[in-house]
This record gives C-alpha cells, structure tokens and sequence, in this order.
C-alpha cells in the first residue's frame, strides 16, 4: 500500500514536471539554433540592419523591419483593446444591472473563443475593405486592418482581466465613495479605477505580450514584406508571420534560412517572456493589498 | 450648468458609452459571422464535406482536412488529459507547500503566455527531428498537448481546490489513503470542472494554425490520414490556404469551411458550459 502510494505520486509528480522540461526545451532550442545561426551572421548586423531578406538572393539578416512591424500591429491592436476593454470592464462592474451583465458577459467571450485564423479572414475580407472605402491609398495588405482585428479579438481578454481586478477592490471603497456623494462615474474612475491600476496595468502588459505572439490574423492580412516603417498603410512583416512564410515553404533543415526562423523565434519569445514576468511581479508584489 | 448637473451628465454619457461599447462589440462580431454565412452557405454541402482537395474550386472539400482535424483532437486529447490532470493533482494536492511547487507555479503562469509559434518551433525540432516523428499527426498532437498544457493544469487545480475539505477531512477520518481520498472523493467531486477546463483547452487546440504549419502541417494532402505517422492537413490550414489565394471562388470555399470550424469551436464551448451549470447547480456545497 505505501510503496503504490508512492509510485503514485512519483507518477504525478513526473506529470508536473513535463512543463518545466518544455520550457527548458523551448529556451534550450532556441538558444541553440540562434546560437549557430549568430555564429553566420553577426549579432551587429542582426540588430542595426534595417533590410531582413534571408530568402532573397541579396541576403541581408536585420530584424528591425520584423521588430517595427511586430511592434505596429500591436500597438494598433493595444490602442483598440485597451480603452475599449476598460470602458467594458467599468460599465459590467459598475453599472450594468446584473440581468443584463449575464447576458452580455458569455457574448462577450465568444470573441475569445473564435480561432484566429478566422479573425484574419475577417480582416483580410472585410475590415480592409471597408477601410480603404474610407482611406484612399491603404494597400490591400497593411498594418492597420489586422490590428484593429487583433485589438477586437483581445477585447475580452483586456476586459475580463480588468474585471477581476475591478471586483477585487473592496465594496467599502465604493460605498465610501457613494456615501460622499459622488456618482458612479467619479467613483468608478477617481476611486475604483485608481484602486484596480495594478491589475489593469496587468491586463494591459499581458495584451500587448498577446498581440505580439499573434500570428494568423498578420499572416493572412499584413502581407509578408519586411519593411522598417511605421505607416500603418503598406505590406509589413511580423516576427510571427516570417516564421509561418518559412515554414510553409521548404526550407532544408540546418541552412541559414532555417536557422533565421529560431532567431526570430528567440526575439519573441525573449520579449513576451520579459512581458510576462514584469506583469506576474506586479501581480504578486501589488495585487495583495486588499486582502 | 453647476458641477453636479456636470457631473450626472457624465455619469449619463458613460452609461450610454458603456453600454453601446460593449454591445457594439457583440455586434460586430455578429456581422463577422453573418457575413462569412451569407457567404460560405451555398458552398456547404454533403460534396463539400466528403471530397478530397482540389484545383478547382467547386470541386474542392474538406474531407481531409477535418479526417485530421479529428485526428489530432483525438491524439492531443489522449496526450494532454492525462498529462494535465496529473500535473494538476500535484501540484494541488501533493507540493502545495515546497519551494518546487511555487516554481512549478510560476513557470506553467509563464507557459501559458509563450506564443503558440513558439511551441510549433519546439515540436519541429523536438519531435519532428530530433524524435524523428516526421511532419506526423503525432507531432502535431504533441505539440498542441503541450500547448494547452498550461490551460488544463490550471482548470483542474481550480476544481480541486473547489472541493471542500470537509470531504477531504471524512475520507481520512475513515482510514482511506491519501490517494484513496484523491481517487474516489476528491475525482469525482471535481470531475465536472476538470471535463469543462479539458474541453475548453481541446477546442482552443481545434482553432490553432501556427504551430502545426511550423511543425509542418501541409497545406494540400492528396489523401485522408490512415494512422498517427501519416502527413496531415487540419481544418484552419485549409483556410489559411484558401484564403490566400486570390481567385474568390476559394475564399467562398474558406467562408464554408469556416463555418464548419466555428461550428465545432462553438459545439465544443456549449458543451463546456453546460457541463459547468450542471456541475455547479449539482455541487452545492
């Protein structure tokens, strides 16, 4: 009986530790494959060349046209997400009436739950058409559209996170506030807001780590020309869309051009990382104040 | 005007703002999937579903495509659920305590916001190369398993954590072992919410793209899959080819199956809330 017990939790235990083997296999790859790729290309001209063309005869390994394209879809897609995920945020906590915020609560997450190729359809199909009747000279793949598209689909994601902060805050606050007779719109923005920056700060560091990781809706919609710009209206790259234009080509496995697809890789997932921990840290160092 | 009349004013326009906000986002979402109906409804047909990829458009279907869909549900569920469901149980049963168990916690915190291309890089060398699976179902599923990982972990320590230890308390009051306790107390009182956080992860594993185009994944495969080593082609590979290519009669061919992909996203979410409600309404502690 005690040793079954055992085998048990040493079973259990080696079920845990899958995850830690899966980061280390995701850094220790990456780190491997980019360590040989720098060892082609110089990690100077990585950073400071302006041209990324590992699949043109004219090789030339920059990634600063990924970065700004990556950069521009989700700064577009953080200016969507982020205001109208707070305003949504406030109005379900404060001011709904529950009936209605049970109903539009689960709409709301159907935007979550559809796939993100989907969301590049509707971007490629719809929004830049409906763009470029307004704006003359936006090219048919751009930046604009799929951000837009990608700040609508992490809505609920800005939002709920929001929420859960909002409703976290302490009803005494409120009821303090109401009792100095405030309305709930100088409550919700000079007291409860104020009192739930920490989770929204949270929610708005792990949108922007979202909208950078995206990938189908900028593979489908942004076009695949790396270029260092940051006018929203022509063809860009994404460091997540160059990995899917590889990797839907043949590429043969430990040429230079594969190798590009961990380099780019790493970038990433260096950045999201960064932007993870900085949001799990606020997380923990600040979010226990009220309890 | 004095400040008060300003301020109800506010307080009026933020209503109105909120409301129309968060109805107009429920809106435009409405219009995103009225219009890939109207246009992918008269391309949905029994021929759609059960013919082979083709040049031509209108005579191109989805058979393969959704064969390896169900494939890769199928493989990625065997994989993930026990995988996941046993990590969870640790970590809330066994390390609640030790300092492994905090870094566990932070780690799987930071897995789950690892991009998914990420993940199809680690499986292309991981499984693809290194293990020598191939551009396989198997790597594929793999692959995804250890993508919503993080997610099924996460929703059964909830559920876990949802059983109140008085049960936990009466089953080792009575002598029972602590994974006697776990197995026939804790399990089945959770199961419920361990089902609801399974499912939801499987249908976020149905919609991903990236990471089996990384881990090669084709876009066009002559035939259905037959076993988890063949080549294979998944419902949002399709789309993504079809709605690459300019002629419109193929982005008629993604709206339909599109259609069939929301379709399964959204049976798969059904199932997951019900199962939660019954859940709840039957566990009223």
């Amino acid at each position: 009986m005690r040793i079954k017990e055992k085998i048990i939790e040493k079973i259990l235990a080696a079920c845990a530790l899958v995850t830690v083997l899966t980061t280390l296999g995701i850094i220790l790859i990456l780190a491997i494959e980019a360590f040989s790729f720098f060892g082609k290309v110089s990690i100077v001209e990585f950073f400071t060349s302006t041209q990324w063309t590992p699949l043109f005869t004219q090789k030339s390994y920059g990634i600063l046209p990924l970065l700004s394209g990556t950069a521009l879809t989700a700064l577009i897609a953080i200016t969507v997400a982020l205001p109208v995920g707070i305003i949504i945020a406030v109005y379900l906590n404060e001011y709904a009436p529950r009936r209605v915020r049970k109903i539009l609560k689960p709409l709301l997450e159907i935007l979550a739950v559809v796939p993100t190729v989907v969301y590049g359809f509707f971007a490629l199909m719809i929004v830049t058409p409906i763009l470029q009747s307004f704006i003359p000279g936006l090219s048919g793949f751009n930046a604009l559209s799929p951000g837009i598209v990608m700040g609508i689909m992490i809505i609920p994601f800005v939002s709920s996170l929001s929420e859960d902060a909002l409703s976290s805050v302490p009803d005494s606050l409120r009821q303090a506030s109401f009792g100095m007779g405030s309305t709930k719109f100088q409550t919700a923005f000079k007291v409860m807001v104020p009192a739930a920056s920490s989770g929204i700060i949270v929610s708005a560091i792990l949108a922007i780590s979202r909208a950078i990781g995206e990938t189908m809706i900028v593979a489908i919609a942004a076009g695949s020309q790396p270029r260092f710009t940051f006018d929203p209206m022509v063809p860009i790259q994404t460091i997540t869309s160059y990995i899917v234009q590889v990797s839907m080509g043949d590429v043969p496995h430990g040429s230079i051009a594969y190798q590009t697809i961990f380099a780019a890789g790493i970038t990433l997932f260096i950045f999201t990382f960064i932007l993870n921990n900085i949001s799990y840290w606020i997380k923990t160092r600040y979010q226990q104040k009220y309890e | 005007m004095n400040s008060t009349d300003t301020s109800r004013t506010k307080d009026k326009a933020f209503r109105i703002l909120g409301i129309s906000t968060t109805v107009g986002c429920v809106l435009i979402l409405a219009v995103f999937i009225g219009f890939i109906i109207y246009q992918g409804m008269e391309r949905l047909s029994w021929e759609f579903l059960v013919s082979l990829p083709s040049r031509f458009a209108e005579q191109s279907g989805i058979y393969t495509a959704w064969i390896g869909t169900l494939w890769v549900l199928v493989l990625t569920t065997l994989i993930s659920f026990p995988l996941g469901v046993g990590a969870g149980i640790y970590l809330e049963e066994y390390g609640k305590k030790n300092k492994l168990a905090k870094f566990l916690e932070i780690n799987i915190a930071n897995l789950a916001g690892v991009p998914s291309v990420i993940y199809g890089l680690l499986g292309l060398e991981a499984f693809v190369r290194i293990m020598k699976m191939g551009n396989s179902i198997l790597a594929g599923s793999l692959t995804l398993a250890l993508l919503i990982l993080p997610i099924i972990i996460v929703s059964t320590r909830e559920a876990i954590s949802a059983v109140p230890s008085s049960i936990r308390d009466a089953s080792n009051a009575l002598g029972a072992s602590k994974w006697q306790t776990i197995w026939h107390q804790i399990l089945p009182a959770s199961f419920g919410g361990i089902l609801t956080g399974v499912i939801l992860a499987l249908s976020r594993a149905v919609g991903e793209t990236a990471p089996l185009i990384v881990v090669g994944a084709l876009a066009y495969v002559p035939f259905a899959p037959q076993g988890p080593m063949d080549e294979f082609t998944v419902l949002p590979i399709q789309i993504f080819n079809w709605v690459s290519r300019p002629q419109h009669e193929f982005v008629i061919n993604a709206a339909a199956a599109i259609i069939v992909l929301l379709f399964i996203t959204f049976l798969m979410n059904g199932i997951a809330v019900y199962l939660r409600n019954r859940w709840q309404n039957k566990m009223n502690w």
